[in-house]
């Protein structure tokens, strides 16, 4: 479904070249379930971005389906996104002036839905999340949890095939962030694929794949039954700072 | 939903951050509004003013002076009656009420008066040659005093302003009202003038001024008792406000060039000159609009893009093309141009009626024009400034913009 071809991404830091990805190949079937490890500065959302159209690689392809993603134009790619991709975000990014409702009405306002319409699907989204007591509220007036919900909720708006999460339970506590893996998994069991940036093992534990990068190479791909032991780091130990 | 109630949420939760932006071109579109009011009703004035004077162009001998003109047109040198044809029969526009005049000193009871020959306005029709262009294709209202509320013109301008009258046979006479008291002749009654009897078709009323010791005859009467021929010693024209403007008294001067082509304009000289400043106040003020509006507009605009990169680059992850992200703010400076100029023209409006009486000394009403005016300044100027911004926002690296957060 998805697949990068000896993909490369530099970026320009102070005049010199930081390597983000180096040469990475992968193949992403329909309907897999693949977590991103790896310490900061991995490239995991590099990654994540180059698979969702979002940043052109120095060199090498992303195939999504057919396409070459980068071949096609901006506006191209800003629409393969709109109707095939869905993202959620570590910090949910909900627009903070809309209420849950008009949160979720977003893609389907760029889908060029009409005002029933996107109403009735937002309402439908945010009842199968258990928010349908939460329309009309702000994401100030929400819980974080409630606030990753409402995220999830517009990720399907436009019923995406591809979904992209950048450490969707990060600013969670350990029992929300299990409702979204478990919402998670219950839409790749409906045949979503999805791949998901996380540091937390036991949440990438859930995934039917796992992909650690270092230092923008894959340094494992491993499949269900060869799990990393519990506690084992995934790359650098994380510190938090002030 | 919609885009644009994306905008307004938008709009409603920063309200704080636009009010400096929205205050700049709302300031600067009432001032503005305020002097083309302004401006409007005190032109309207100057031309009521100039209309109710009556002549408000004339055309005298090279050494005659406004003055002689004024204590009895009584200047000795003369020039050709012939000057009118050239003005009738000249593609000039503007010109509304010619009257050839021909003055001359007259003894009658012992006293001495003025008798102004004056060409009634039938011999105007009746000579073709003068109905070619010039008097009689002038602009629609063009000499037609403008109704200006509040102003009531002066019972002795208003007399004078018809000083063309429609029919006048070679024996009448308009007797004066001192003239016709000291002489004790009333109307229908019999006057000699330079020993020929003229019949007395109406006693004017009294207006203050040499008139009241002058008697009306015809032109060509007149020139033959004072046997200098076909000639004249003023022209008095009525022009139109709008003409003089734009050039018709130099447009005259061309024409007679052997003649001395005054304009009238002492009286209303105040209210044009207030005119002019409040034309560069306006200019004045537009330029600030444009500099002090469109810079604060273009600063908040900046720091407003700045301040929602990660907003933008979350709509651009779910699908937003850098045309929908352009459109937003673009729409964004058009509800803050129509909100500054609606506002604008009617806190503009309001100061005009209230400071208009005391700027330019006339009342000033509501109109509507300047509110189009006002609307379409205030978007362009928003819309202009908001454009780079607009640009920056709609190129933003949505990858670049997520991460950085």
């Amino acid at each position: 479904m998805i697949a990068l071809q000896s993909v490369t991404k530099q970026f320009q830091h102070r005049g010199k070249a930081v390597t983000a990805l180096a040469g990475v190949s992968l193949e992403i079937s329909k309907g897999d379930f693949v977590a991103v490890i790896g310490p900061s500065g991995s490239g995991k959302s590099t990654l994540l971005h180059l698979l969702g159209g979002m940043l052109s690689p120095t060199a090498g392809k992303v195939r999504f389906g057919s396409d070459s993603l980068y071949d096609l134009s901006s506006d191209e790619r800003s629409a393969v996104r709109k109707h095939k991709i869905g993202f959620v975000f570590q910090t949910f990014n909900l627009v903070p002036y809309l209420t849950a409702l008009e949160n979720v009405q977003v893609p389907l306002v760029l889908a060029g839905l009409g005002e029933d319409g996107q109403k009735r699907r937002a309402e439908m989204l945010l009842k199968r999340v258990g928010l349908s007591d939460r329309l009309d509220h702000k994401p100030r007036e929400l819980s974080v949890g409630e606030q990753q919900r409402v995220a999830l909720a517009r990720m399907l708006a436009n019923d995406p095939i591809l979904i992209l999460a950048d450490e969707p339970t990060g600013n969670l506590d350990p029992e929300t962030a299990d409702s979204i893996m478990d919402f998670l998994n219950e839409l790749n069991v409906e045949g979503r694929t999805i791949v998901m940036v996380t540091h937390d093992l036991r949440v990438a534990r859930r995934a039917r794949r796992k992909l650690r990068l270092v230092k923008g190479a894959i340094q494992l791909d491993e499949e269900d039954g060869s799990r990393p032991e519990e506690g084992q780091p995934v790359g650098e130990p994380i510190v938090m700072r002030r | 939903m919609k885009l644009q109630t994306l905008v307004w949420r938008e709009i409603f939760e920063r309200k704080n951050q636009l009010a400096t932006s929205f205050l700049a071109i709302l300031l600067g579109v009432s001032v503005i509004v305020a002097m083309k009011n302004i401006t409007f009703y005190s032109e309207k004035a100057v031309a009521y003013q100039l209309d109710a004077l009556g002549a408000n162009i004339l055309v005298l001998p090279k050494s005659a002076s406004l003055q002689d003109y004024y204590s009895a047109d009584l200047q000795k040198d003369l020039f050709p009656e012939d000057y009118v044809k050239r003005l009738t029969s000249s593609d000039l526009q503007g010109l509304d009420n010619l009257s050839p005049k021909l003055s001359i000193p007259v003894e009658a009871g012992g006293r001495r008066f003025i008798l102004t020959g004056i060409l009634p306005k039938n011999e105007f029709q009746a000579k073709a040659a003068w109905q070619m262009a010039g008097l009689f294709s002038r602009p629609a209202e063009c000499g037609v005093a403008v109704n200006v509320p509040g102003l009531v013109a002066p019972a002795k301008e208003t007399l004078v302003r018809k000083r063309v009258i429609q029919t006048l046979a070679t024996n009448e006479v308009l007797v004066g009202a001192d003239m016709a008291a000291a002489l004790k002749v009333t109307e229908g009654g019999t006057l000699e003038l330079l020993g020929r009897a003229f019949t007395v078709t109406a006693i004017l009323p009294q207006t203050g001024t040499v008139d009241d010791g002058r008697a009306f005859a015809h032109l060509h009467t007149v020139q033959q008792l004072a046997g200098k021929g076909a000639m004249v010693n003023a022209i008095e024209v009525v022009g139109c406000c709008q003409q003089i403007s734009q050039g018709l008294v130099q447009k005259i001067n061309q024409l007679l060039p052997e003649a001395k082509v005054v304009t009238i304009t002492q009286i209303v000289d105040t209210q044009i000159k207030t005119n002019r400043m409040m034309s560069r106040l306006s200019l004045l003020f537009l330029t600030i609009i444009v500099l002090v509006g469109g810079a604060s507009i273009a600063n908040y605009m900046f720091a407003n893009v700045f301040e929602r990169r990660r907003e933008i680059g979350t709509l651009m992850a779910l699908g937003a093309g850098s045309a929908v992200v352009l459109r937003m703010f673009l729409l964004k400076a058009v509800w803050l141009g129509l909100a500054g100029g609606v506002g604008g023209y009617v806190l503009g409006t309001g100061l005009a009626a209230i400071l208009g009486p005391s700027l330019a000394g006339v009342p000033v009403l509501p109109m509507l024009a300047p509110l189009f005016w006002a609307v379409g300044v205030a978007v362009a100027v928003c819309v202009a400034a908001t454009y780079l911004p607009a640009r920056r926002a709609a190129q933003l690296d949505p990858s670049a913009a997520l991460q950085e957060l």
